[in-house]
């Protein structure tokens, strides 16, 4: 990658330093919220011996000590190192549309179910990730989630999601 | 020797028309898997761990762990014919494999590669029938302290011989017994951490975490670097096949050298990444041809795919024997373990020698037959890699979503997948490791229980990891492991030395 593209699709959006910054104060309050709950529950020694919050609790505390060690590195980090590109702007938009539609898909399975949802799902993405035509993606999409239907439903009798409005209640399944 | 009478046992039980079918159903799928970017062993068993729940234990586990050994296989044609490696531990092969390829090699390159496999992965096996009884005998004196001394060691080691920032391994080992923790406290039966949402209740299960982690993280990765794959064409015949194994046994002392950096990996959690990458290197250290490595030299395939595959095989020596997975796939395969309802560890040899030595036998099959498999059907292997990305990368995404729902039949860890996969991005952009995430929350509940329980037995001191000569080793080692990165700044500050190049080079597993 050429180092003077600073726009478009190379344009870095996040740097190394920033998402290391951000990254550790995930994981330090992720480690505080636990240290706060198990402190809570108890983290001495009980009449049984150590309490329940006993384990989490310098989990938690190891957690929080690590985080905070990352993130004074991070902060410190100087030079082409930490302005290093974490994500470019391109990079970013192909990420997206993978985790966007994912996260839909997710939502269609809680809604419709699983079997409609990937239909809908693999034929969407083919279609305009792929660029696809119609019929080979709605072909490809179908032919595969028929097959896993097969496969669960019928062979392995594994019952899948059906949804909250079940729309493959008619094949009796 | 009664041993090997267990082993012949072994053989009459995976050598079953069924067992045998699954073995070799086990193979192919592993093959896919491991050729597929996005879907490795690790997730891979995790996905297909619920349809083993009815099968019988034995056989579920023969067929698992030929998903394993095929992976192992897979990696390498995709990392040879089309420069990605299908699975990390494949990186190393890409070096010599690629341009052995470009330059019209790729037959003898994987039949090389292949081979090496074989052969790292088959003295793995036969160390595995010989020490195992032995180590499985010797833990059964093992009691709470040991065993968490043990553990300890485990965890220790990923920070003494991780490469990277030691602060990084312990929070993300660390935000694996936490997540292990949430849910039902085992020894009080308790509810904790659950921070007032009912879909915590159950905790967080390592497989959910293993799917999203490995499979939705690499399918961002892989989208990231925009795929295209473009590759060179496979061709084996037997005639490429007999002639490169005319030409390998030249190398048998990098055979036995990437051996022994295989299994000794393998057993401490090092793990068959870092095996590769080790192994490779000291190939080119130690070789003639040392620099011309990197323009496709057989000797520097040879290393990292022999070395890759003892790893992978012999991280099943710690799981079987004492219930410690030497890697994220053989911590799927013990999280297999438990779900059967098998207690993995010194006792299995004793309660369940058919599962055992059917086991260990069908590794000696399941490679022969995995070997066979790879040579035979490479061009339609390989032709998986042709299919785009734009149809694979939705598929996966649905394979794993449904792998995560059979887990628990459970809606919410399909969310928790998701989750997860976001984190499994960051983490491995940001080089944190994820394998020792992921064995902490497969042994946190253990670990936890045999700490609590030894510090019951010894009333609340730590000095009962001391308490004899057996404990007191292992957590001397232990701390040993922990403080190395600071031990070894110390060292190279007395004495400096160059400090070794591939090593900034190694990805985190």
């Amino acid at each position: 990658m050429d180092e003077d593209v600073k726009d478009g699709e190379h344009r870095s959006l996040i740097s190394v330093r920033a998402a290391e910054i951000v990254v550790a104060i995930v994981v330090l309050l992720f480690g505080s919220t636990f240290m706060v709950s198990s402190y809570k529950l108890g983290f001495r020694w009980g009449i049984e011996g150590p309490q329940s919050g006993f384990f989490p609790f310098y989990v938690s505390l190891i957690i929080v000590v690590s985080s905070l060690f990352i993130l004074v590195g991070a902060m410190r980090m100087r030079g082409p190192k930490g302005r290093a590109s974490f994500v470019e702007r391109g990079q970013m938009v192909q990420v997206l549309k993978v985790l966007i539609p994912a996260a839909i898909y997710v939502l269609g399975i809680q809604l419709i179910g699983i079997y409609v949802s990937s239909i809908i799902y693999i034929v969407g993405f083919m279609r305009w990730v792929g660029r696809y035509p119609w019929w080979k993606s709605a072909l490809i999409g179908v032919a595969i989630v028929v097959t896993f239907f097969f496969m669960f439903e019928v062979w392995f009798q594994v019952p899948l999601y059906k949804g909250r409005w079940d729309l493959t209640s008619w094949t009796g399944y | 020797m009664t041993d090997l009478g267990y082993l012949f046992h072994g053989f009459a039980v995976a050598l079953t028309p069924f067992n045998l079918g699954l073995m070799l159903l086990g193979i192919i799928l592993g093959v896919i898997i491991g050729v597929l970017p996005g879907l490795g062993a690790a997730n891979g068993i995790a996905i297909l761990l619920p349809l083993t729940f009815t099968m019988p234990p034995t056989s579920a586990i023969i067929m698992l762990s030929c998903i394993y050994w095929g992976a192992l296989f897979g990696g390498a044609i995709a990392s040879i014919l089309f420069n990605i490696p299908g699975e990390p531990w494949s990186v190393a092969t890409t070096f010599e494999g690629y341009p052995l390829a470009q330059q019209g090699r790729a037959g003898e390159a994987l039949t090389t590669s292949f081979t090496s496999s074989f052969v790292g992965a088959f003295v793995a096996v036969v160390m595995i029938t010989f020490l195992a009884p032995l180590i499985a005998r010797f833990a059964l004196q093992f009691g709470p302290p040991e065993y968490f001394s043990v553990y300890l060691l485990t965890f220790c080691s990923f920070v003494g011989m991780g490469k990277g920032s030691p602060a990084k391994i312990l929070a993300s080992m660390m935000i694996g017994f936490a997540l292990s923790a949430v849910g039902i406290d085992i020894v009080t039966g308790g509810l904790r951490l659950t921070f007032g949402f009912t879909s915590l209740l159950k905790g967080f299960d390592f497989l959910i975490a293993v799917i999203g982690l490995f499979g939705i993280g690499e399918i961002l990765l892989s989208m990231e670097e925009g795929l295209s794959f473009k590759g060179s064409t496979a061709r084996i015949n037997p005639k490429i096949v007999f002639e490169t194994w005319r030409k390998l046994p030249r190398y048998w002392l990098t055979f036995i050298r990437s051996t022994i950096i295989g299994c000794w990996m393998g057993i401490t959690p090092g793990g068959a990444t870092p095996a590769s990458f080790m192994s490779y290197g000291a190939a080119k250290k130690f070789s003639k041809d040392g620099d011309k490595f990197g323009t496709g030299v057989v000797e520097g395939l040879v290393a990292p795919e022999t070395a890759a595959h003892a790893a992978g095989t012999s991280a099943l020596l710690p799981m079987i024997t004492l219930g410690i997975p030497g890697s994220p796939t053989a911590a799927v395969l013990l999280g297999g373990l438990l779900i059967w309802g098998l207690q993995p560890g010194p006792l299995l040899f004793q309660e369940k020698p058919d599962f055992v030595w059917g086991l260990i036998a069908s590794m000696y099959l399941g490679n022969v037959a995995g070997l066979i498999v790879v040579l035979s059907l490479v061009p339609l292997f390989a032709s998986i890699l042709l299919i785009p990305f734009s149809i694979i990368a939705p598929v996966i995404v649905v394979i794993c979503a449904i792998g995560a729902f059979t887990v628990n039949n459970s809606m919410h860890d399909i969310w928790f997948m998701i989750g997860f996969g976001v984190v499994g991005y960051a983490f491995k952009k940001l080089s944190y490791p994820l394998a020792p995430m992921v064995l902490a929350l497969v042994l946190g509940n253990n670990a936890e229980d045999s700490f609590r329980q030894a510090m019951l037995m010894s009333g609340g001191s730590l000095s009962i990891l001391w308490s004899n000569w057996l404990v007191g080793s292992i957590s001397t080692l232990s701390v040993v492991m922990l403080f190395w990165p600071l031990i070894s700044q110390g060292i190279r500050m007395l004495i400096p030395s160059k400090r070794d190049k591939l090593a900034s080079e190694q990805p985190v597993d």
